[in-house]
């Protein structure tokens, strides 16, 4: 994989290329961005539209798929009164072209050369990189144990549900749900807020010295951070992303 | 030559002579950390400012509040492209915290609980360009935006107004620090969009 924040980021031109609905509020998008970087699982791109009159809207998205190649894929969950994601997620269409600034981010990275096991914690679509980083666990040529804690309201609103039910712990990567509003049939556990009880069954321990990823909401991040926190893990083995307001 | 998107702009904002390009108008006030929220007990807390002869100066919470203190409305930017306006904060100027500090090096790297770091020259901090803020609103500072008390530095991207900070260190180079190190300019000027590498 190519060391992506080396290189200067600059603007390039993106066709859409491919549209998936993600659930009833989000979509994936596939864009064709020729002379494209590569990138490493856990980056952002800005994207940048232009209207026939020369107005200009920019925003930034988790990237879904890292890795060689000139295809990205983004995550874009509608923020109802938003500018920028009711276009892309209810108008924009194969052949459209718009500009990608990237690969960003230097952080919130997973590097397949860190033998630490991975947690990832995802709330809504703060899944999007945290995908990313899953997809590239399973096509790289090592062994790191990864473990995934997924929380939703409802299995509906879950971005790349299928993908990560057929996963089912295959390849090293388990999978564990929370629905904070509604569970699908047959669903055993509780059914409400994410609880210490769930992330104590779902979370490596102290022990394992794992690295963990967090991703979404304010309130989510800032709840499951202080719970990880509480139960020993270092702080500094704790890297969060916040998606939106508190 | 541009590359305009079919249909795009039926949702534009009005443009504000306030807002740095490439930025848009957040309502809320977004939070955007790289790790955990610490903890940090008032007894506990000092702010210290330490010169390249490793002399400097330190204060408790008690000392600080005992400082004179400004109230300061600004706008502020994020590298993250939103821009909020009128936001009012009180807190006590490094032009006061430097009253008594001799140094001879032009740069400094603030340091947070937590481990954060961010690289800022002294002329971006001093003559009334930044301060050291512990209320937002009239309210204490929340946590969760950097309280009990951050760097305030409204004039460059708002990664640079470190959050939970405990000091400074002053240095003979513009050594980058955290994010800085991670993809973001070594500066950061919202007007001239110093963003990335």
């Amino acid at each position: 994989m190519t060391a992506p924040a080396a290189a200067r980021a600059v603007w390039r031109e993106a066709r859409v290329v491919g549209v998936t609905p993600a659930n009833a509020h989000a979509r994936l998008l596939t864009l064709s961005v020729p002379g494209w970087p590569g990138s490493l699982p856990g980056q952002h791109v800005d994207i940048r539209l232009t209207a026939e009159d020369g107005y200009q809207a920019v925003r930034s998205y988790s990237l879904g798929l890292a890795g060689d190649g000139d295809t990205i894929e983004l995550g874009i969950d509608e923020v109802p009164d938003g500018e920028v994601s009711p276009y892309l997620v209810h108008d924009v269409g194969p052949g459209d072209s718009l500009e990608v600034l990237g690969p960003l981010g230097g952080f919130f990275v997973w590097r397949e050369d860190d033998p630490s096991p991975v947690q990832l914690i995802a709330g809504g679509s703060g899944i999007v990189p945290l995908r990313a980083m899953v997809r590239a666990r399973l096509a790289a040529s090592t062994s790191q144990p990864f473990r995934m804690l997924v929380s939703v309201r409802t299995p509906e609103d879950a971005m790349y549900r299928d993908d990560l039910v057929g996963l089912d712990g295959g390849g090293g990567v388990e999978v564990s749900w929370a629905y904070t509003r509604s569970a699908p049939d047959g669903w055993t556990g509780p059914v409400g807020r994410l609880t210490p009880a769930a992330i104590d069954a779902a979370v490596w321990p102290v022990a394992d010295d794992p690295v963990v990823y967090v991703c979404g909401p304010t309130g989510f991040v800032e709840f499951v951070a202080r719970e990880l926190v509480a139960r020993g893990h270092p702080a500094a083995r704790i890297k969060t992303e916040r998606f939106g307001g508190l | 030559m541009a590359v305009f998107s079919r249909g795009f702009g039926a949702r534009r904002r009005e443009a504000d002579p306030r807002i740095p390009p490439g930025q848009y108008l957040e309502e809320g006030f977004p939070v955007l950390s790289a790790g955990p929220t610490p903890d940090i007990e008032l007894a506990e807390w000092s702010f210290t400012i330490r010169t390249e002869t490793g002399s400097g100066k330190r204060w408790t919470w008690d000392e600080f509040q005992a400082l004179p203190s400004e109230e300061i409305s600004t706008d502020i930017h994020c590298v993250t492209r939103w821009s909020k306006l009128g936001t009012t904060w009180r807190g006590v100027s490094l032009d006061t915290l430097f009253a008594d500090i001799d140094t001879e090096v032009e740069y400094a790297m603030a340091h947070s609980y937590g481990g954060y770091t961010t690289n800022v020259p002294l002329e971006d901090l001093l003559d009334g360009k930044s301060w050291v803020a512990y209320e937002f609103d009239g309210e204490p500072l929340d946590p969760e935006h950097g309280g009990p008390a951050r760097l305030l530095v409204p004039h460059l991207y708002f990664w640079k107004s470190a959050k939970w900070v405990k000091g400074l260190v002053l240095q003979q180079h513009d050594d980058p620090g955290f994010w800085e190190q991670n993809g973001y300019h070594l500066h950061g000027d919202p007007w001239t969009e110093e963003r990335y590498w």
